[in-house]
């Protein structure tokens, strides 16, 4: 044996102990360490780290929380419905993932800033981006085009996994300006970035991962594992439960039902909480469902038995919220009634503004692609222009 | 007036650009403390703390990546990768991620950061430190790609880069970072814009173009090619995005004949766009087709056959013959 050998025999292994690490996690429950303040059932429960962190929660933010989900949902439904009709190329449902999107995105402070993957529909509601925006990209009339800085939501990105280096970079450069850890509720910020159980095989989460440890950056990392990364299940990407991973990577990690607002809400405030103070990153691995296909391009049918889908039916993340809402006279009936209305007319506003949102103008393709003029992009839209002159009154 | 090394005056260059903007920042492997495995940060963190020179992890799609969102936040990161072979890690951030981030915005942000690359053979180097992959990056839209060739360049085009609102890919010719030239640092004379071509040595029978590495070469073949009568008209492209064409053309429609000389292969290179263009904008001018000499359409070779693989004097010379042949 050479000196650079290590004797490690294979019975050497603790057989239980890796037996335990890679025991799948008991799929009713999404495993003993899931975090949960709202049962399925709409029942109240304590948590004896978490419950504090939502203490302060009015009921009219509990009522907030179910009207976000509502709406965004709503907003879901009708562009899927718009997709149907031929008015978007394609569309990337939320459907399911209501609470893990409100409940995070209602954790973040204004200062704060996201970084979305591209169906986190729920979290730019909550930044305060107009629905409208985001059906731009799917209707093909933009890449994206809102201002990012107006509300500290980032562009979508498309790229699995992409964004979480710029969200590390970004939470960087907040430490870089001395706006982490002050104690100013104010000025310290914190950034988060979203990603799928997909996107935790990418290389780039891996490395937003190192980089934030390294640095101590102030992001969270929030992971809605959905169960589904298109027709691969979350076995295929990682062989532990994905909020395991962060202790690899230095840092802690926590999961939570990603169907229970209050768990989500609560988890992450914890978590901005401590990034904003200093404390460096942490990962939030959201246990939720995707409910509808990965985007309307795609057929569950093909992959997934329709058994799994009823399961998660029953772990509904607004049905839970309304039956505790009743249960615990925090909303009426008059106010359910209210939000339905809301919704139908958000659902108009964004079915009329769809339908009236107007293609590009050619040349308008031309624009944008440098801060500065280029000479060859100049030349092309000049000669694109001339050809296009070309035709006028040639019908 | 002194003489400089063209790694020194990068250093000098990017010491003037964060003395000037508190908000430059330069991040990449080993660039603190080492000052670079080519020295060009040295004395950099020592000056500058290690706030705004940051030793990153090893991983090159991480140092771009994270540039982005530093640049999302305001900076202005100066990222410096290894060596050319290594940017492949990062070709994912840089041509879905740096160079789209403006036009899907529609202009609602800037991206402005420069990706510094040493690039290029010559050196006796192992795999993936040899390489020349500029047309990639000059292919894609959103960036802008220059490559310097000698110290003044280098100090001037360094800071222009820096000051860009765009991204800039900033190719450093490898093989030439310990050659000295004349760098007056005191002077006032305007720089030269960034994504200008410069007649580096004027001539009325054939245009020679090139860039980076490559430039002192062509140079030379024209010291040589001149004492057998033969003048020779070489252009520093210095830009490869934009690409000043103008400057090209007009010293093709003087002389009528062209030739292009990289170290990256000829196919698909630099030199077939160079080709293409000028062949549709001096069709009438042109005496012979325009000839492209460069590297081998091979992967680069090992380092003992380098010499045989990269263009040298007496290769630039035989396209120049070929080119007067007509």
């Amino acid at each position: 044996m050479s000196d650079n050998e290590v004797a490690m025999p294979k019975e050497a292994v603790d057989a239980a102990a890796v037996a335990a690490l890679i025991a799948p996690v008991p799929e009713t429950v999404g495993g003993a360490e899931l975090v949960q303040l709202l049962t399925p059932e709409g029942e109240r429960v304590e948590h004896p780290e978490y419950s504090a962190y939502i203490a302060d929660l009015t009921d009219e933010d509990l009522r907030g929380f179910y009207r976000d989900q509502v709406l965004i949902r709503r907003v879901d439904a009708e562009a899927t419905a718009l997709q149907r009709q031929g008015e978007l190329g394609l569309w990337a449902s939320l459907l399911g993932q209501e609470a893990a999107q409100v409940g995070s995105g209602r954790a973040l402070r204004p200062q704060d800033y996201a970084f979305p993957t591209y169906r986190e529909h729920g979290v730019a509601w909550c930044r305060g981006v107009n629905p409208l925006n985001l059906l731009g990209m799917f209707r093909g009339v933009n890449h994206g085009g809102w201002d990012p800085n107006e509300n500290n939501f980032h562009l979508y990105t498309v790229v699995i996994g992409a964004q979480t280096l710029h969200a590390t970079g970004y939470a960087m450069g907040i430490q870089h300006d001395h706006a982490v850890g002050t104690g100013d509720p104010d000025r310290d910020a914190a950034v988060i970035a979203y990603f799928g159980d997909g996107a935790t095989a990418q290389g780039d989460v891996n490395e937003s991962f190192v980089y934030a440890a390294a640095m101590n950056a102030p992001v969270v990392f929030f992971c809605q594992n959905n169960q589904w990364a298109i027709s691969q299940p979350v076995e295929r990407q990682s062989r532990i439960p994905i909020y395991q991973r962060a202790r690899g990577f230095g840092f802690p990690g926590v999961r939570v039902d990603g169907n229970d607002v209050l768990a989500v809400y609560a988890v992450t405030k914890a978590a901005l909480d401590a990034a904003r103070s200093g404390q460096g990153p942490m990962l939030i691995e959201a246990y939720t469902y995707r409910m509808g296909a990965h985007t309307t391009s795609d057929d569950p049918t093909k992959y997934r038995v329709s058994a799994e889908v009823e399961v998660w039916k029953l772990r509904d993340p607004i049905a839970r919220l309304k039956a505790y809402l009743t249960s615990s006279a925090k909303a009426d009936k008059a106010f359910f009634e209210a939000v339905e209305g809301e919704a139908d007319e958000l659902a108009v506003t964004v079915r009329e503004g769809c339908l009236s949102m107007p293609d590009p103008e050619p040349l308008s393709m031309f624009d944008h692609i440098y801060v500065e003029d280029h000479p060859l992009v100049e030349a092309e839209r000049a000669g694109f222009a001339a050809y296009s002159a070309s035709f006028e009154g040639d019908h | 007036m002194s003489k400089i090394t063209i790694g020194k005056a990068i250093n000098a260059g990017m010491r003037r650009a964060m003395e000037r903007d508190p908000k430059v920042v330069i991040m990449g492997e080993d660039i603190g403390k080492l000052g670079g495995v080519f020295r060009v940060t040295e004395n950099l963190q020592k000056d500058f703390g290690e706030d705004r020179i940051i030793d990153t992890p090893l991983a090159e799609s991480g140092i771009v990546g994270t540039a982005i969102g530093m640049a999302l936040r305001g900076y202005r990161p100066i990222v410096e990768i290894q060596f050319d072979g290594f940017v492949y890690p990062a070709f994912n951030q840089i041509v879905c991620q740096v160079a789209k981030m403006r036009p899907r915005s529609l202009g609602k942000i800037k991206l402005p950061m420069v990706i510094r690359i040493p690039v290029g053979g010559g050196i006796g180097a192992v795999e993936h430190h040899s390489e020349s992959n500029e047309a990639y990056f000059a292919h894609t839209a959103g960036l802008r790609v220059v490559a310097c060739s000698n110290p003044e360049d280098a100090y001037w085009m360094i800071q222009q880069a820096v000051e860009s609102d765009d991204p800039v890919i900033f190719y450093e010719p490898k093989r030439r970072y310990h050659e000295k030239g004349e760098l007056d640092l005191a002077g006032a004379a305007a720089p030269r814009p960034l994504f200008e071509a410069t007649i580096a040595r004027p001539g009325e029978h054939v245009t020679l173009a090139t860039y980076g590495p490559m430039v002192k070469v062509c140079l030379d073949a024209a010291t040589v090619a001149a004492e057998e009568g033969k003048s020779i008209e070489v252009i520093d492209l210095r830009s490869l995005s934009p690409l000043d064409l103008d400057t090209v053309a007009t010293s093709v429609e003087k002389t009528g004949r062209l030739v292009v000389a990289h170290e990256a292969s000829t196919f698909l290179g630099m030199g077939a766009e160079i080709a293409a263009s000028v062949s549709e904008r001096c069709f009438y001018h042109l005496e012979s087709p325009v000839i492209r000499v460069g590297g081998y359409n091979l992967p680069y070779p090992p380092s003992r056959l380098e010499e045989e693989f990269l263009p040298n004097l007496d290769r630039v010379l035989d396209g120049v013959d070929r080119a007067l042949a007509y």
